[in-house]
């Protein structure tokens, strides 16, 4: 029998980002909030301190601060006639655990998706026709705009303190920023981190290949910031460690560096760590949520009952618990019907290194140190020659010149011994890479269910992801990777190793942690999860927060969107709240 | 009987000292009142017990508010401070007006004991009645708290309270305060907060053998608990010279200023006490403050080339992060350590002992960011951080005495033997 504690007007499922910002718009708007968060409390010192942090061996080699895969796997494979095994080491992508989530070791990369990302599948037949879209593509517009999101971007990126030159304010471009962006309100809150040596060398490179570059966002602040609730940022130290480590300098945005100072001080919130959430509970209808069940780290099952349930976790854990608690319906791949686990998609990224004479110092970085070009991003270019859909930006990002795993070595480099010493030295300073990051689609064939096999440690059915790169993704990717290697001919005295993404997707090697979908947002039932408001579309007390709402993804990094939409979900919540119910007619 | 002496030693001091107090009392628009009522009393009372910090020492960590029992080590031993709920038989319930302004303008609880200078006697002495009558009308509002105090671990003689009757004789003056009638009614406002409910030279005066302050040189500078407590005279270099009434103000009112932000012990005080002075008294202390002169200046020894060389590459690899290049800091976020008193200071405890332990800035409603620093006690040996400290005292212009190896080794003992 459960221990049954006592009810609390919303609950969160998971403390992260997400979680972060419902809390706090939530307890201002007078109710109740409760985050129950699987793993530890951690902030800035003494977790991150800077005398600890900068321990590449303890965090980005043996994943000190994400997920662990003994407690937490899902199983994988590439199709459904292959038989899905368990993930025992992370790789691919890297979710978080504990307060914070991954918005503690995300690199700061701070994008707007473009305002077609939102409406691609009208766009798509408008422009092209409907026979452009393959047969297995899902290709679904999300049911909100852009112009919809845009104040919520503009208080994520406010919320963050985001480091930026703006390319189009109010639908007149701006110098510098980039051309091809949705019009904003206003420029962003701090002026653009400083250029190193690379970005100088690509923006060159790239204005000489004809494309357009600008200073990529960065939630890296480049100046002391105060954020609109008070909460203080210090200018960052360009340390170059950002990506899958904690910030020591205050200096990259995180729930502890912009909302928790405020958010942990405040009567109506409490949060419980090592709680983990194993199911939504409904009453007998199923059509209302009457709280959570998690087991606490004693192993004592425990009921929290709620007003409100909102699912704030990693993408694929989301979607995991609303099949585990029976919510929706599950999507099935022979008949095409059901919607939970459907639209799962990812990012196709692939590389072009650089080895050239001047000297670069990579150590000087920071997590969205970058500088892009978007031309051939979304539908920034016709698509109607080259016969596939979508895009990626391409970018050189200095995020640091770490010893283990950050460094570029020749095609026939030896991979040991004095030979690997010897090129090593020859071109730590000198070597850098472009990357490009394109989107990719969501298909009939790439979903999320639960495995029929294998179990975790509650005894739960573990959630099985089956995803590969599909034609349009490897064409998109490769004609991507084809303007990254102008680029890269255009920097003098260099040569190149371009390194495309072939064949079947992998999860072993680390690719992207921008895993998206499952729990798809749209105006229509029958081919999303959640609606407009990413309320549950059969549990209308029931939100669902981050990119596993994605109904496909685009060619940016997806936190700046997740930051959007989760504003934009507060703000319905609210309305929600004064007058329960569905916010959208099914 | 005790009525009796509390009027008589009011009387001795002379009617005009009691009437120039009261008008200094009113000049802040918080205090500023005909005949309170008991709510406005209350109010007040509040106002004066948060300016007097009196919770930080009368509530236990994780203990009920007000109800004593918070160990206040002092060079001769441990005291504990004392239950002030309204308690009838463990707090002073019991107690009446006569009763409490004895104990805050004599130093002398209810049955007659005398009180050990721990509690500030000799600094709320200088309270007016009614404000002694108005913190005593507040604490009666707290909730009773039934907790018995705690016997202080004092070595013979000084556990003889008896004892206490000399020190009072060599180094207290009972008398409320006087105002100056050559100084504006603002300075006097100002110099009634810093040497009464305030008691600032408590931590920021030089305590002679005996525990008192040296009432020449009140506020140059002294030791407070393991750190030491910049002077607040006018020096330039290790004092408040640099400071504009600006300065003082933000920094007593928000923990950082354009020059530094609290830390330690005063990061404390700031959150728990003056954060919630009205910014006339703020500004009172300011103009207070800024009168008083800059003490003669120490010679300072010049550090060897070598420990420079030594402190300035520590400084890179460890501080230069948030402090930045030439110690300028964030004003507002990571405390510039150029120019800083506090860094500068007659005594580099405060120093050491922020590098050994880390710290964090006080988070208050307007900043919310308890910007914290890390501990380098597990990463810098005793002679890393003499170096460091040494190199971070002459530095940029800075000009402060060179830290020994042993002055780190004996404060690193010291904390680790007692962490508070």
């Amino acid at each position: 029998m459960a221990k049954r504690e006592r009810p609390v007007d919303v609950v969160l499922v998971g403390f992260g980002w997400t979680a972060a910002i419902i809390a706090q718009e939530l307890t201002d708007a007078g109710v109740q909030v409760l985050a129950l968060e699987r793993g530890e409390f951690r902030d800035t010192v003494p977790d991150f301190a800077t005398d600890t942090i900068q321990d590449e061996l303890r965090y980005a080699v043996r994943k000190q601060i994400f997920e662990s895969p003994e407690r937490e796997t899902l199983t994988f494979r590439n199709s459904a006639d292959q038989t899905a095994l368990p993930m025992r080491h992370l790789g691919s992508f890297l979710p978080a655990a504990g307060v914070g989530g991954a918005g503690v070791h995300w690199n700061g990369q701070c994008w707007r998706f473009l305002p077609q990302d939102f409406e691609i599948r009208t766009h798509t037949e408008q422009r092209y026709g409907r026979k452009f879209i393959p047969e297995s593509m899902n290709l679904q517009d999300w049911g909100v705009t852009y112009d919809e999101l845009e104040p919520h971007y503009d208080r994520f990126e406010y919320l963050c303190g985001v480091s930026g030159t703006a390319g189009n304010i109010g639908g007149v471009k701006q110098a510098g920023g980039n051309p091809f962006e949705g019009a904003r309100k206003r420029g962003y809150p701090l002026p653009p981190l400083k250029r190193c040596a690379s970005t100088v060398l690509f923006d060159k490179a790239a204005r000489e290949a004809g494309f357009d570059p600008f200073p990529c966002p960065a939630a890296n602040a480049s100046k002391p910031y105060r954020n609109p609730l008070g909460v203080q940022m210090g200018q960052c130290t360009y340390c170059g460690y950002c990506e899958w480590f904690g910030c020591g300098n205050y200096s990259k945005a995180s729930p502890q560096t912009t909302i928790l100072p405020v958010l942990l001080k405040k009567a109506n919130f409490s949060y419980r760590t090592r709680c983990n959430v194993t199911r939504v509970n409904t009453d007998n209808t199923g059509k209302r949520a009457t709280g959570v069940t998690y087991v606490d780290v004693d192993g004592n099952e425990i009921e929290q009952p709620a007003g409100m349930v909102v699912l704030c976790a990693f993408a694929q854990h989301n979607v995991h618990l609303l099949l585990l608690s029976k919510i929706g319906t599950p999507y099935d791949p022979t008949t095409g019907r059901g919607v939970v686990g459907r639209n799962y998609a990812y990012q196709i990224t692939s590389s072009v290194d650089v080895f050239q004479k001047e000297i670069l110092n990579p150590f000087m970085g920071a997590g969205a140190l970058g500088q892009g070009v978007d031309n051939f991003n979304g539908d920034n270019f016709d698509h109607g020659p080259l016969g596939f859909i979508g895009g990626g930006y391409i970018a050189l990002w200095n995020t640091g010149g770490r010893p283990i795993l950050q460094h570029y070595l020749p095609k026939d480099a030896p991979t040991w011994g004095s030979g690997w010493k010897k090129v090593m030295h020859d071109n730590y300073l000198t070597a850098t890479s472009i990357a490009t990051h394109g989107s990719v689609m969501s298909y009939r064939s790439n979903y999320l269910d639960l495995d029929p096999t294998w179990r975790d440690d509650y005894g739960n059915p573990l959630l099985r992801l089956t995803f590969d790169f599909q034609p349009n993704e490897h064409a998109m990717s490769d004609y991507l990777t084809d303007q990254a290697t102008k680029i890269a001919q255009a920097i003098p005295d260099a040569t190149h190793h371009v390194k495309k993404r072939d064949g079947h997707y992998s999860i072993v090697p680390y690719q992207t942690t921008h895993n998206t979908g499952g729990a798809a947002m749209g105006a229509d039932p029958t081919t999303s999860v959640v609606n407009r408001y990413l309320q549950s579309w059969d549990v209308p007390n029931l939100f669902v927060m981050g990119a596993s709402v994605f109904p496909q993804n685009a060619g940016y990094n997806p936190t700046g969107t997740v930051g959007a939409l989760t504003f934009w979900a507060a703000e319905a919540m609210k309305r929600y709240l004064k007058n329960p119910g569905p916010l959208v007619s099914a | 009987m005790t009525a009796r002496i509390g009027i008589a030693i009011t009387l001795s001091l002379g009617f005009a000292g009691l009437c120039a107090a009261g008008a200094v009392a009113a000049n802040a628009s918080t205090s500023a009142r005909t005949s309170p009522g008991p709510h406005a009393s209350v109010q007040h009372g509040r106002y004066l017990v948060r300016a007097g910090d009196c919770m930080a020492c009368h509530t236990a960590s994780n203990g009920a508010p007000y109800a004593g029992g918070r160990a206040v080590p002092t060079p001769f031993g441990t005291i504990y401070s004392t239950n002030i709920t309204p308690d009838p038989d463990t707090g002073i319930g019991r107690w009446d007006g006569d009763d409490f302004y004895r104990a805050m303008h004599q130093g002398i609880a209810r049955d007659g004991h005398r009180l050990y200078p721990a509690f500030p006697y000799p600094w709320f002495t200088k309270l007016s009645r009614d404000d002694v009558r108005d913190i005593k009308a507040y604490l009666d509002t707290r909730a009773r708290v039934r907790q018995r105090d705690i016997a202080p671990k004092l070595p013979w003689p000084l556990s003889v309270r008896g004892a206490m009757a000399a020190w009072d004789a060599m180094y207290f003056d009972a008398g409320t305060y006087r105002a100056d009638p050559g100084k504006s009614a603002q300075w006097n406002r100002g110099a009634y907060l810093v040497r009464g409910v305030g008691h600032c030279s408590a931590c920021h005066g030089d305590k002679n053998f005996a525990g008192a302050v040296d009432a020449k040189h009140p506020l140059g500078g002294g030791f407070a608990e393991h750190v030491f407590a910049p002077a607040l005279t006018g020096g330039k270099r290790d004092g408040l010279g640099k400071w504009s009434e600006q300065d003082i103000v933000d920094y007593l009112g928000t923990g950082r200023n354009a020059i530094t932000t609290a830390a330690g012990p005063m990061a404390e005080v700031v959150s728990q006490s003056t954060r919630y002075l009205s910014e006339p008294d703020l500004r009172a202390i300011a103009v207070y403050l800024k009168s008083l002169p800059a003490p003669p200046q120490d010679d300072i020894a010049e550090a060897d080339a070598a420990v420079m060389r030594h402190g300035a590459a520590l400084y890179l690899d460890n501080c230069e992060g948030c402090h930045l290049r030439g110690g300028t800091g964030e004003p507002g976020a990571f405390p510039p350590l150029r120019n800083s008193s506090a860094i500068q200071a007659r005594q580099p405890d405060t120093l050491i002992a922020t590098i050994l332990r880390g710290d964090a800035v006080p988070a208050t409603d307007a900043d919310p960011t308890g910007l914290a620093m890390p501990a380098f006690d597990k990463r810098l040996d005793d002679g890393d951080i003499a170096a460091l400290t040494t190199y971070i005292r002459q530095a940029w212009g800075n000009h402060a005495g060179v830290v020994s190896r042993a002055d780190v080794k004996d404060l690193r003992e010291k904390l680790h033997r007692n962490p508070n």
